[in-house]
C-alpha cells in the first residue's frame, strides 16, 4: 500500500470483487464493487469530493477562508462524505436529512460535525430537497452544491467508477446499481457504454415512492435534473423495483461470501439475479454490481440477525437508498 | 386478449380508489390497464396518463417489478397473474 498524505486521496479506486458464487446461472458471473471501502464509507465520498472540488475551481468555495457554509438535501451517504470533505477542508455543512433515515447516518454526519436540518419523514428524500431548495433561495450566502442537478456527481463516475471497472473487468457485459440522484449509472454506464456499446445498464430502486405518504399528489413528484438534461432514460436499459425483503434476503447472502454490505447493495445484488436468469440461450454475462455501502449503517435495522419479517416491515418506514 | 390483472396503488392514489390499496381491471397492455383504471377511478385522470395519452412523467409503472418505460411503454403487453405496479417518482440519495 502506498502512503497517502491526506484521507481524501483515498477516495475512490474501490476494490472489485468476485462473487460468482452467488449467481443461480452459471453463464452469468457475478462482481461486487465495493464502494463501502471510501473513507467515508461509501459510494457518495466520491461525489461529494468532486462537487466540492468544482466549486473550488470555479471560485464559488474559496480553501482556507473561514466562515464559509454549505447546504445540502441528502437521505445520509452525500451528507455523510460531504460531512468528512468539509471537515478535512475546514468548510461549515447544513444537511437536511428526512427524519426517518437510520440513527446510525445522524451518528455519522455528527462524527464529522456537520449540522442537521430535519425534514419531514413522510415527504421522504423529496422534503430534504425541498426544505433544501427554500433554505437556498433565503440564503444565497450558502453554497448549495445540489448534488441532484450538479454535473460533477455523474462526472466524478465517469471519471473515475467507470474507467475502473473497464480497468478491473473489460468484459463486462452488465452493470447494475441503486437509482438515488442517479448520477453512479448516468456516468459510470455512458463511460462503459462509450467503451463497449453493447453494455447493458440496469437501475435499480427501492419502492420509495410507496411509503413517501406525504405527497398530495403525483404533481409533487421529482425526477433528478441531472437525470432528464443527461438523457437518463435513453441511457438505462432496464430499471427494476426490488423490495425491502428481498434486499434483505441478499444481504444474507452476501455475508455468505463475507462481504458486509448495505440494504441498497442487497437491492442492486437481487437486480443482478433477474439480471442473470433472463440471459438468452449460450449468452455469457459478467455483471458488475455497485455496492454502494457497507453494512455499518443498518445494523440497528437487524437485517443480518433478526426475523426477515420484521426486518421487512421496520425497513418499509426507513430511508436506506 | 384481455385479462384480470391486480393493480397496486400507491398511498397517494388510494383515495380515488375509495381507500383501496390494490384494485383489479382488465386489459391487454398497459395502456388498457391505465385508460380502464381512470375510467373505474375519474379522480386518477390527469395523475397517470397526459391529455395526448401518454403517461405522466411523475408515475412508473411496473409489471411485475420492471419498469414498463424501458420495457414497451404503454404497449408492454399484461397477461394473466402479471402484477402491476404504479409508484410515484420521488428522490432518492
Amino acid at each position: 500500500m502506498a502512503l497517502h498524505r491526506s484521507s481524501l486521496d483515498l477516495i475512490g479506486d474501490t476494490p472489485l470483487v468476485e462473487v460468482s458464487e452467488l449467481s443461480s446461472n452459471p453463464a452469468a458471473r457475478l462482481f461486487v464493487k465495493l464502494e463501502g471501502q471510501n473513507p467515508g464509507g461509501s459510494v457518495k465520498d466520491r461525489v461529494a469530493l468532486a462537487m466540492v472540488e468544482d466549486a473550488e475551481k470555479a471560485g464559488v468555495l474559496r480553501p482556507g477562508e473561514p466562515g464559509q457554509v454549505l447546504l445540502e438535501p441528502s437521505s445520509g451517504n452525500t451528507g455523510i462524505g460531504l460531512a468528512l470533505v468539509c471537515r478535512v477542508k475546514g468548510y461549515h455543512l447544513k444537511v437536511v436529512l428526512p427524519e426517518s433515515v437510520s440513527p446510525e447516518r445522524r451518528q455519522l454526519l455528527g462524527v464529522w460535525g456537520a449540522e442537521i436540518i430535519e425534514s419531514p419523514g413522510s415527504e421522504g428524500s423529496n422534503g430534504a430537497v425541498r426544505v433544501a431548495q427554500a433554505l437556498a433561495a433565503v440564503h444565497p450566502e450558502w453554497v448549495f452544491l445540489y448534488q441532484y442537478a450538479n454535473p460533477a456527481n455523474p462526472r466524478a463516475h465517469y471519471s473515475q467508477t467507470g474507467p475502473e471497472i473497464w480497468r478491473d473487468c473489460p468484459e463486462v457485459t452488465h452493470l447494475v446499481a441503486g437509482l438515488g440522484t442517479t448520477g453512479t449509472l448516468l456516468g459510470a454506464g455512458r463511460y462503459l457504454k462509450e467503451r463497449n456499446p453493447a453494455v447493458q445498464v440496469w437501475a435499480v430502486e427501492p419502492p420509495a415512492g410507496e411509503i413517501v405518504d406525504g405527497l398530495r399528489s403525483l404533481d409533487e413528484g421529482y425526477i433528478p435534473p441531472i437525470f432528464e438534461e443527461l438523457g437518463g432514460s435513453e441511457l438505462l436499459d432496464r430499471k427494476t423495483v426490488v423490495r425491502p425483503r428481498e434486499s434483505i434476503e441478499w444481504v444474507r447472502r452476501l455475508a455468505d461470501v463475507g462481504i458486509f454490505a448495505g440494504l441498497s447493495t442487497g437491492a442492486a445484488m437481487a437486480g443482478a439475479a433477474r439480471c442473470a436468469t433472463q440471459l438468452g440461450d449460450g449468452e455469457q454475462a459478467a455483471i458488475v454490481v455497485i455496492s454502494a455501502d457497507g453494512g455499518w449503517k443498518y445494523l440497528s435495522s437487524g437485517a443480518w440477525t433478526g426475523d426477515i419479517d420484521d426486518v421487512a416491515e421496520r425497513a418499509r418506514s426507513t430511508i436506506y437508498f | 386478449m384481455a385479462v384480470a390483472v391486480d393493480v397496486r396503488l400507491p398511498t397517494v392514489l388510494r383515495p380515488q380508489a375509495g381507500g383501496q390499496s390494490t384494485v383489479t381491471v382488465k386489459g391487454s397492455t398497459i395502456g388498457d390497464v391505465l385508460r380502464e383504471l381512470v375510467s373505474e377511478f375519474p379522480g386518477m385522470s390527469g395523475q397517470l396518463l397526459n391529455e395526448d395519452g401518454s403517461l405522466h412523467r411523475f408515475v412508473n409503472v411496473y409489471v411485475n417489478d420492471d419498469d414498463v418505460r424501458y420495457l414497451e411503454s404503454l404497449d408492454t403487453p399484461v397477461k394473466e397473474g402479471d402484477e402491476v405496479s404504479l409508484l410515484p417518482a420521488v428522490a432518492g440519495g
